[in-house]
Order: structure tokens, then C-alpha cells, then sequence
């Protein structure tokens, strides 16, 4: 079999499928963007039907009496809702409020970094000190402030996190447009008479998605956490959506009598950020390798 | 912001069946009638003065109301921050020195845990089952004394008793807020200390028969330990952040206890001070930082 030419992008690829960080990171994600696809034709039970008689029911296990079981797996919640069912469905909620969230701080990021580092000057200067305002306070008391002061909903939550993440984004890119600006391809774009936003978006920015994308992995398991705080605290996610951080949050009533309520919701949390950190750093090690290899 | 945020203060401190005359009144005494840029330009005015108004539910100046809670969050803060320390640099060290071990392995991976866990779950976790099984462990809230008084207590004769007993309290939410930092804190010694064990000093140092001991700690933690300290430094901002949800698991009364309850109660004016307090914190130890790396690191000197 003859091998692919050794193109730079193969040369990336290949430093993906070795990274053992980047493989675990993606096999995790795609998992949960399995369930969180399939969800509601997996869940073993109703995730919002409710039974007084079954409140705070233990977890009962796969097996019972040697027989596969599908009621109360994980045990039940305070309204005697299964919460293996609902783990399933927050899937959804948690992991699209942190892709929306990401994505905004992405494009909004992207373009406001790229902007302050290829015209620079004053304009570089307005953006900028803009992000340090947002970067001088901690990142939750920011997205705490926001939702409090917009009302406390699903949509206030996702803009308040994408907010909180965009000023990291807009850094690294301008830090990258700032290097590229200065390559002989942009001088040779230039000495062909093309426009400064061709040059910006066709020339620069396709070159400096690398670490955009590392940011963006890290920043999901972020988003995460933070939607889940928001949750917890009562600022986000409102019933009866469900997610991972409103069912923390309820299940803090009964730690003492039932906390399997509160055990597993933080375990689907913390293996989704694992997923995302792995990922994200396996990417930097990657991307890093290529720019030594330059 | 707050302006645009829904809900009046009045009609909630005075309730839903308050007269409507009374309503008005209290309206115009605290300039809520006026526009938004008036009430903002006032408010910014007397907010660099310290003074962020008056809370209209417990009738108090904002600034005594947070300045009171604020040594609750700063002790919790600190806390948290010595114990990452304490036990984040020697698991990081030992990480390093038996590199791909099975103790690194079992550290690495605590703290791949510990950075990927939401803090706040660490403390309910803790809560139901350390402090549900440990009796001397209280569930909530904090001790009569702050850790400050509580150390002074031996030297005016009241005993241990006080110092014991913020400990008891400060235990669990401490350890809940150190999590993530510590394991950030273990990620980096780790790292760095792999960084420096291959230089050419540690083998000189090897070379001249000095024993691994004094080659660990005198030669390379030292130097391993300049990045490790900046991101301390860095991190302790965040701990302010991480430690508004912390509170509100363990009931701790400190400034994020407050602005969570203040959210609640729609008073506002309390929040956005609270929080440009904070801000105002972060940003003093963020500069702190800076300059501290002068001192640090003789290599760096600013002009």
C-alpha cells in the first residue's frame, strides 16, 4: 500500500491518531454526542414522570435477581423521577448551552481578535483594554453578575458564558494574526493588489485556527462547569429543563438520605470536562509540535 | 445593568400589598425615579467615595454589609490556598522524582480528576459522606470566631477551644475550594520540576556527590518553583470566584453567601457592589503578582 504524501496536514493527522490524550478526549466526547442525539430512545424510563412511592429510591443496579433491569438503575430523585433517564436527557441541555456558549465566543472572539491584531493601532487598543475589563474579574462572578441582572434562563446563561470566554479567544488569535501578519504570504497577498479583508479571512485566519481550536476544546469543559454552577446556584437552567447542574442542585436537599442523587450528575460532569481537557490539551501538544517543527 | 434588570426594589421590600403613596415616597428618597444615567453618574460618584448606598431590605450601609462578610471569604480563600500548597508541590515533586511510577501515575491522575470535577460537587460529596460519618465535623456554617481571633485566643487566655473550632468549620469548605487549584498547582510543580532535573546544574550538583535529597529540594525545587508561584498567585483571584459557590454549599457567610442571597432578593445594589468589590480584589493581587516577579526572578527586572 502506498503511503499519503507527507503534506503538512497529513503529518498533523497522523500526530492525532498517536496522541493517546486527543484519541481518549474524542472517543469520550462523541459518546456523549451519541446519547445526547439518541436520548430520549434510550432512557429506560419517562425522565419527568413522577412516583411519590419511589422517592429517593435507592439505586437498584443493571442486575436484579439476575435478570436485566431498566427501573430506577441510578435510584430516583425527590419526585421519584428515574435518575438514570434524566442523566441521559441533561445530556442534551449541558452540552448544547456549552457548544452554543462556545460557538458565540468563538466567532465573536475570533473576530474581534483578529481585527486588533492585523489593523492594530487605536482600534487594537479599544478591543483590548475592552477584553481586560472582562478579564479583571473572576470568570463565574462575571456570568453570575450577568444572569442576575438579565433574569436567570437557559439563553441569559449561554450569552453570560460565551461573554466570560470570549476576551481568552480574542487574545490568542490576535496573537496569532499578529505573527502572520508579518509572513511572506501576506506580503505576497498584498503585492498582488488583494483587499485587506481578503487577506484577513481568506490568508490569515485560515492559518491560525490551530490554537482557536485548543481554546475552544478547554473552553467547552469550562462552559460546562459553569452552566452547572449557574444551575446549582438557581441561575440557570430553569425547570423542567433538565440538566446536570439543576439536578445537583435539587438532589443538595437530601445529601444525608439519598446522595446518589447528587453523585452521579457530578460524575457525567466531571467525565465530560476530562473528555473536553483531554482533547483540548492533546490538540495544544499536537499544534505545538507542528509550529517546533517550523 | 441593574437598571434594565426586572423586578422593583421598593415593591419587593415593602411587599405586594404595600400603598401605593408609600411606594412613591420611598421611590423618590432613594432617586429611583430619576433616569438611568442620573442614578448611574450618582451611584458611580459616591461608589469611589466606598460609599455604595444604603440595602433596602436589612437597612444597612452596602459597604459595612460586604466589608463584614468579605474576612469570611478572604480566610476561606487563603485556607484553601495553603492547603493546595501543602499538598500540591510535594505530590508534584514526588511525581516528578518517580516519574511514570505508579505514585506518578495515582497523581496524575487525582488531579486530572481534580481539575475536571466541579468543585462545588466535591464539597456535596464531602458533605454526605465524610461529614454525615465524621462527627466532629459540623455540616455548615462557620465558628463564632474568625481564624484570625481564634489564633490569637491561646495568648488571651482563652484556650484552644477557638482555634479548634474554626478549624472543625474551615475543614471542609477549604479542602473543597483547594481541589481544582491543587491539582492545577501538582500538574505544574511536576512539569516544571522535569524541566529542571535535566538541566546542567542538577547533574553538576549530582556529579559533586551531593545526596538526591539536598539535589531535590535545595537545587531544583528551588528554581522549579518560580512558575508554580506566579500561577498561585494568578489562581488566587479565581479562588475568590470559585469560592461564591463554595459558600453557598457549606452555608459559609461570606461575600458569594451574600450575593447569592442578595440575587434572590432581588437587591441589587448589594450585588453590584459586592461584585466590583471582588473585582476590585482580584485585580489588586493580580497586580501584586506582577511586581512580585521582579522579586522572584532576578533575570526579570522592569525598567
Amino acid at each position: 500500500m502506498r503511503s499519503a504524501p507527507a503534506t503538512p496536514a497529513n503529518l498533523t493527522l497522523k500526530r492525532i491518531r498517536r496522541n493517546p490524550n486527543v484519541i481518549i478526549g474524542s472517543v469520550v466526547i462523541l459518546a456523549l454526542v451519541i446519547i445526547a442525539a439518541i436520548a430520549p430512545l434510550i432512557t429506560p424510563m419517562d425522565p419527568i414522570k413522577q412516583d411519590i412511592w419511589e422517592k429517593y429510591a435507592a439505586p437498584r443496579g443493571l442486575i436484579v435477581d439476575g435478570q436485566l433491569n431498566g427501573t430506577y438503575v441510578l435510584g430516583a430523585d425527590e419526585l421519584g423521577r428515574d435518575v438514570l433517564s434524566r442523566l441521559i436527557m441533561g445530556t442534551r441541555v449541558s452540552l448544547l448551552v456549552a457548544f452554543i456558549a462556545t460557538s458565540i465566543s468563538l466567532v465573536f472572539g475570533v473576530i474581534l481578535g483578529a481585527l486588533a491584531g492585523y489593523v492594530g493601532g487605536r482600534l487594537d487598543n479599544v478591543i483590548m483594554r475592552v477584553m481586560d475589563v472582562l478579564l479583571a474579574m473572576p470568570g463565574i462572578l462575571l456570568a453570575i453578575a450577568i444572569v442576575a441582572t438579565f433574569g436567570p434562563n437557559i439563553v441569559n446563561v449561554m450569552m453570560a458564558i460565551a461573554i466570560v470566554r470570549i476576551p481568552a479567544m480574542a487574545r490568542v488569535v490576535r496573537s496569532e494574526v499578529l505573527a502572520l501578519k508579518e509572513e511572506e504570504f501576506v506580503e505576497a497577498g498584498r503585492a498582488l493588489g488583494l483587499s485587506s479583508g481578503r487577506i484577513l479571512f481568506r490568508h490569515i485566519l485560515v492559518n491560525s485556527w490551530a490554537p482557536a481550536l485548543v481554546i475552544a476544546a478547554l473552553g467547552m469543559g469550562t462552559a460546562i462547569v459553569a452552566e452547572a454552577s449557574l444551575s446549582f446556584l438557581g441561575l440557570g437552567t430553569q425547570p423542567p429543563q433538565i440538566s446536570w447542574g439543576r439536578m445537583l442542585s435539587v438532589g443538595r436537599d437530601a445529601i444525608r438520605s439519598a446522595p446518589h442523587v447528587t453523585l452521579y450528575p457530578g460524575i457525567a460532569i466531571t467525565i465530560t470536562v476530562l473528555g473536553f481537557s483531554l482533547l483540548g490539551d492533546g490538540l495544544r501538544d499536537v499544534f505545538d509540535r507542528r509550529l517546533g517543527d517550523n | 445593568m441593574v437598571h434594565f434588570s426586572p423586578g422593583d426594589p421598593i415593591r419587593i421590600m415593602l411587599g405586594d400589598d404595600a400603598e401605593p403613596a408609600e411606594v412613591e415616597r420611598l421611590t423618590k428618597l432613594y432617586g429611583l425615579d430619576q433616569p438611568a444615567y442620573v442614578q448611574y453618574v450618582r451611584w458611580l460618584g459616591r461608589a469611589v467615595q466606598g460609599d455604595f448606598g444604603t440595602s433596602l431590605r436589612q437597612r444597612q450601609p452596602v459597604t459595612k454589609l460586604i466589608t463584614e462578610k468579605m474576612g469570611a471569604t478572604v480566610e476561606l480563600a487563603v485556607a484553601s490556598l495553603l492547603i493546595a500548597v501543602l499538598i500540591g508541590v510535594p505530590l508534584g515533586v514526588i511525581s516528578a522524582v518517580r516519574r511514570n511510577t505508579w505514585v506518578d501515575f495515582g497523581s496524575m491522575f487525582v488531579a486530572l480528576v481534580g481539575v475536571s470535577a466541579p468543585n462545588f460537587w466535591i464539597g456535596l460529596i464531602l458533605l454526605s459522606y465524610v461529614a454525615l460519618y465524621v462527627g466532629w465535623i459540623p455540616v455548615f456554617g462557620r465558628a463564632e470566631w474568625s481564624f484570625f481571633e481564634a489564633l490569637l485566643a491561646p495568648f488571651r487566655g482563652q484556650g484552644f477551644g477557638p482555634l479548634w473550632d474554626s478549624l472543625r468549620y474551615l475543614l471542609l469548605p477549604s479542602i473543597t475550594l483547594a481541589t481544582s487549584i491543587m491539582a492545577l498547582i501538582t500538574r505544574l510543580t511536576r512539569s516544571s520540576m522535569l524541566e529542571v532535573l535535566s538541566k546542567d546544574y542538577v547533574r553538576t550538583a549530582k556529579a559533586k556527590g551531593q545526596t538526591p535529597r539536598l539535589v531535590v529540594y535545595r537545587h531544583a525545587l528551588r528554581n522549579a518553583l518560580l512558575p508554580v508561584v506566579t500561577v498561585i498567585g494568578v489562581q488566587f483571584g479565581s479562588l475568590l470566584g470559585g469560592a461564591i459557590v463554595v459558600e453557598t454549599v457549606f452555608a459559609w457567610p461570606g461575600v458569594g453567601m451574600l450575593i447569592i442571597t442578595s440575587i434572590r432578593t432581588r437587591e441589587l445594589l448589594v450585588v453590584q457592589a459586592a461584585v466590583l468589590m471582588l473585582a476590585a480584589i482580584f485585580a489588586i493581587v493580580n497586580l501584586l503578582v506582577d511586581f512580585s516577579y521582579s522579586f522572584l526572578n532576578p533575570r526579570i527586572r522592569y525598567a
